[in-house]
């Protein structure tokens, strides 16, 4: 073990982390105003409403993000005139690009199940209450059920958010240089797999164990009625 | 043509006879990418073919080995030999100073020069001017790759892929302008019904500071027997024959070069 290869090359793998954290913070906060909208439609009782989120979340979660991830990367490039024409190209000509498009739309749907399960999970009891109160239906679903359904989704959705931040590593298939894809190109020079490898485990474990001592803390706010 | 056969039949015979007189015929675990085409590759059927894989083979009879194949990846495929996945690597590994101090490599069993190319008729020349803030694309962990940081670096911007055929994908879609690689693998994509639109531009680069000394396959240190019986049976495959015909299936130059 040689351990002064992990030490020559932390600026680098610092360097990949940051894009990590960028392209997870990126498809986080693009997918949350996905998710929000595509739970609501997805309750609807209007098929023209909960067909098509029913659709994307089954897509979404029904196929492995590594295959998202090709087909929009090496996908969009077989249909270079096509968007040539819609002007999106010098979009999709960017890994960067398909890789937060890629994580944003499956993140996007696993985060709309938690918010449907967890406004599913709002007791008949609190709306019918709030409901005798003389509340509408905007009223009650702005004052009652969205906070308690964010109470309920929010350990959940700190899950999604430390499985989506462990997803980005694949991008490095897609010529992104994160965290893994620096790691990967570092071995491929010194060949110090192990080393390479154990500190770019402990950076993601780093990042996760931030990322679990933020919702926490968010947790305890939420909950601050109730200790 | 029929004699040759009866030739190879009763050789083919010969050699399951001294199998069983010897009792213990060698067994290697042979390993090797299978996505490199013309030289390892994994055909419609799922076989596993190609110029290292028939060297490889007509190595095996030389050396009266009872040979089993195994694919890995290539990013991975040094870990694997070490981890004891296989024995050999025999997948158009070069010769490196950085990998022998992974591996140990035979005598070289071909030499291979690295090109660019461009889509037809790009005005991009092979200068440090011509290559300006290009986007060059090349397969990670190759000599290739270390050619063009080490030699281009600081010129190009280089986009490294998993595997040649991704970074063949990115040239057809236009999100590189160059590919960097082994013009034989390059050649290959070229006549392809794909490459049609992409054409070799530049001298073929054979520096020996990048590209090492040719390519040969590697073994564990430790397994010095192996090594030389290896180095052995390629001068014997050079020296009857069996090379030429595998070349000539292959290639219409001598491959190993000089």
């Amino acid at each position: 073990m040689e351990f002064s290869v992990v030490w020559d090359n932390l600026p680098k793998l610092l360097q990949g982390a940051q894009l990590t954290l960028e392209i997870t913070l990126l498809s986080l906060m693009i997918g949350l105003v996905i998710a929000v909208p595509v739970a609501l439609m997805r309750r609807s009782k209007n098929p023209l409403l909960w067909m098509p989120a029913y659709g994307y979340i089954l897509y979404f979660r029904g196929t492995p993000l590594l295959i998202q991830l090709f087909l929009i990367y090496y996908g969009s490039g077989q249909f270079r005139p096509e968007l040539s024409d819609l002007g999106l190209w010098g979009l999709f000509r960017e890994a960067y690009f398909c890789g937060v498009l890629a994580l944003t739309l499956n993140t996007g749907a696993y985060t709309a199940e938690i918010f449907r399960g967890a406004i599913q999970a709002v007791p008949a009891g609190d709306v019918e209450a709030a409901k005798a109160c003389g509340m509408g239906r905007i009223l009650i679903f702005r004052r009652i059920i969205l906070p308690k359904a964010i109470r309920l989704a929010w350990p959940m959705y700190g899950n999604e958010v430390v499985f989506l931040m462990q997803a980005t590593s694949l991008v490095s298939v897609i010529t992104l240089l994160d965290l893994t894809g620096i790691a990967g190109r570092i071995i491929s020079k010194t060949f110090a797999v192990y080393e390479i490898y154990i500190m770019t485990a402990l950076l993601y474990l780093a990042i996760t164990y931030a990322i679990v001592f933020l919702f926490k803390r968010i947790e305890k706010r939420l909950n601050r009625h109730l200790a | 043509m029929k004699k040759n056969r009866l030739h190879i039949l009763l050789f083919t015979l010969l050699l399951s006879f001294s199998g069983l007189l010897q009792a213990e015929s060698i067994k290697i675990r042979m390993g090797t990418e299978g996505a490199y085409p013309p030289f390892n590759l994994i055909d419609k059927e799922g076989k596993l073919g190609g110029f290292d894989v028939e060297i490889g083979k007509a190595l095996c009879e030389a050396m009266q080995a009872d040979c089993e194949w195994v694919t890995s990846g290539w990013d991975g495929i040094i870990p694997a030999l070490l981890a004891k996945k296989f024995d050999t690597i025999i997948a158009s590994m070069s010769i490196t100073e950085e990998r022998k101090k992974q591996v140990a490599f035979t005598d070289k069993y071909y030499t291979t020069p690295v090109r660019f190319a461009r889509p037809k008729g790009m005005p991009i020349e092979i200068t440090d001017e011509g290559l300006k803030d290009k986007i060059v694309g090349v397969q990670s962990s190759t000599v290739a790759e270390n050619f063009l940081r080490g030699r281009f670096g600081e010129i190009v911007e280089v986009k490294a892929y998993g595997t040649q055929d991704e970074a063949n994908l990115d040239m057809l879609s236009g999100r590189v302008d160059l590919l960097l690689a082994d013009s034989f693998v390059l050649g290959e994509f070229l006549n392809s019904k794909d490459g049609q639109s992409i054409e070799f531009v530049g001298p073929a680069f054979t520096d020996k500071k990048y590209l090492g000394d040719g390519i040969g396959i590697a073994v564990r240190k430790e397994d010095s027997a192996l090594l030389e019986k290896l180095n052995a049976a390629i001068k014997q495959i050079r020296e009857d024959g069996t090379y030429a015909r595998i070349n000539a299936k292959y290639f219409d130059f001598d491959v190993f070069g000089e």
